[in-house]
């Protein structure tokens, strides 16, 4: 057992090493000062700089209707298939990975095709804002990790068992969904939303290729050029800041279902 | 009062009774529509654009163009070559990290900060690893300083954060948790059984790894693994970041000939090298698809 206890250590020192060692050199980058010396100010520089913070909240807006259209399309779907296409489970697994290997610069490359070159109705109003046009897209990307969080979710409870007592009480079926599904797995919910969160705010491919530049990560980039601090505080703010909801809602998460098994 | 003793209508239809395969299919129909519009579109223009000259006429002069000219082979070599590299060590070490966690104690805090950790690191794209690398080991980071005042220079060494090598120790930051991800649910498949049923016939634990373990994970960590290459052949953001687009990526390459600072027609050649992307890629999922055939044997029910 002690052999067995030797090699987890190991891995474990190798990976908070390499794990670590970047997040804290970051932290400490982040908090020099020009004139040498440690502070704040790279952090301020959200609350001072109006494009900045223009971008944050362009991005949070993205963030929140990505997540919600996401959830949308990705909660009825995994329970349809838990309950009534068991057999297409492991296809729509596999579907779910394709945005993850579809390079983001190929798929902005097909819309900056269409941005260019047509010029009606439904495609101008989309590409109208960056809110509009890149929404829909960050969807795609957002699909994987919260169809498997979702689908994971489900798999933790009865759910079959949920639904037809839902209905043996009258509920029909999208109500049973809302009121009794969606409570259930509310975890894996926020979740699968904090980590659309994560994918908005990182993500900057599609955004500069369709030449929508006032996002917080393009934004954030393009301060780097000037001041690398600015740029490694707030990428290292909002990459702290996703991972604590998510450490949060795993800490809720696992109390509720403690409560319910005692 | 007498409402509540009257039953309620029964549902028109059980929720157990197996539905029509295609009306069960119905039910996929928004999913899929969506996937199909937002995904297969962008897709559908690039293999469109691909295959015709500016003026929309059909032709493979992109397509031999993108696979011929010397600055675009040099960026598939080098896309493929850092895409394998950081697959397979993002892999090997991520099996062994999952298997530390799952083989912790159940309640430990350690589960928790690793499941979720891998969830932030492995989609918030490369952006923040990028600068938390370029805090690490830029010519001024914390662990170059740290290096240095131990007496390796690693500057001195000829190494730069904004080459290949570092791009690749970036990418590797991404793909374990990812590894992390995919693989967890197969190493929860292996069942305790097998492992008792092996040490009570004398095997040991190495025996146990090598003769039931691991044949039962291959297609899975095969497949994994085909995902981290592709996860690292279509990363882009951070190269971009890191390095603001000077090393022979495809991806590189992509963004440089859509940005229009080159040629007019070298846009069609930028799609056409999105075309050849989405080749690769075709060719990974192919054997994904197959490996999860067969892992799926295994699977407990």
């Amino acid at each position: 057992m002690t052999r067995g206890r030797r090699w987890r250590v190991v891995v474990f020192t190798i990976a908070a090493i390499y794990f670590l060692v970047p997040l804290i050199s970051a932290g400490e980058f982040s908090l020099r000062k020009p004139a040498g010396g440690y502070g704040f100010a790279n952090y301020l520089a959200l609350g001072t700089d109006p494009v900045l913070l223009g971008s944050l909240l362009v991005s949070l807006q993205i963030a929140v209707l990505t997540a919600v259209l996401v959830l949308v399309l990705v909660i009825p779907t995994a329970v349809w298939v838990r309950l009534r296409f068991p057999s297409v489970a492991a296809l729509l697994e596999t579907a779910t990975i394709l945005p993850i290997v579809v390079p983001p610069v190929v798929m902005a490359a097909g819309i900056a095709f269409v941005q260019a070159n047509l010029d009606a109705e439904p495609f101008r109003s989309l590409f109208a804002s960056s809110t509009t046009a890149l929404t829909p897209f960050y969807v795609v990307l957002a699909l994987p990790f919260a169809y498997r969080a979702v689908d994971n979710g489900l798999a933790a409870i009865p759910l079959r068992t949920l639904v037809e007592a839902a209905r043996n009480l009258g509920a029909g079926l999208p109500s049973a969904l809302l009121r009794v599904v969606l409570p259930a797995i509310r975890s894996a919910v926020l979740g699968s939303a904090f980590l659309t969160l994560a994918l908005v705010l990182g993500e900057v491919v599609i955004a500069r290729i369709l030449l929508y530049t006032d996002t917080f990560p393009v934004v954030v980039i393009d301060v780097g050029r000037s001041a690398a601090g600015v740029s490694v505080a707030l990428t290292l703010a909002s990459l702290v800041l996703t991972w604590v909801l998510l450490l949060l809602v795993s800490y809720v998460g696992g109390r509720t279902t403690r409560r319910t098994d005692a | 009062m007498t409402s509540l003793l009257e039953a309620p209508p029964a549902p028109t239809e059980s929720v157990a009774r197996p539905a029509r395969p295609w009306r069960a299919a119905l039910g996929l129909l928004p999913f899929a529509l969506y996937l199909l519009v937002f995904l297969g579109g962008p897709l559908y223009f690039v293999i469109s654009g691909a295959l015709s000259d500016r003026s929309g006429a059909p032709t493979f002069d992109n397509i031999i163009a993108s696979v011929t000219e010397p600055q675009y082979r040099l960026a598939f070599a080098s896309s493929l070559a850092i895409s394998a590299v950081t697959a397979l060590v993002g892999a090997v070490f991520g099996v062994f990290l999952a298997q530390a966690v799952l083989t912790s104690r159940p309640t430990s805090p350690l589960r928790r900060i690793v499941s979720t950790a891998s969830g932030v690191l492995a989609y918030f794209g490369g952006v923040p690893l990028a600068f938390a690398f370029i805090g690490a080991l830029g010519q001024t980071g914390l662990a170059t300083l740290f290096l240095k005042g131990v007496g390796i220079d690693l500057y001195g060494l000829g190494f730069r954060i904004d080459s290949l090598t570092g791009l690749g120790l970036t990418y590797v930051y991404f793909q374990i948790p990812l590894m992390v991800i995919l693989i967890t649910p197969a190493l929860e498949g292996l069942l305790p059984q097998w492992r008792e049923a092996a040490e009570n016939l004398g095997a040991s634990a190495w025996a146990y790894w090598r003769h039931i373990a691991l044949p039962v994970l291959a297609p899975a960590l095969g497949g994994a693994t085909l995902v981290l290459f592709g996860n690292a052949f279509a990363a882009y953001a951070t190269a971009l970041a890191l390095t603001s687009g000077q090393i022979p990526l495809v991806t590189n390459s992509i963004a440089s000939a859509l940005s229009g600072n080159v040629l007019a027609d070298q846009q069609n050649v930028g799609l056409a090298l999105g075309f050849d992307m989405v080749v690769v890629i075709g060719v990974v999922m192919v054997g994904y698809l197959i490996l999860q055939r067969r892992a799926s044997r295994w699977r407990a029910r």
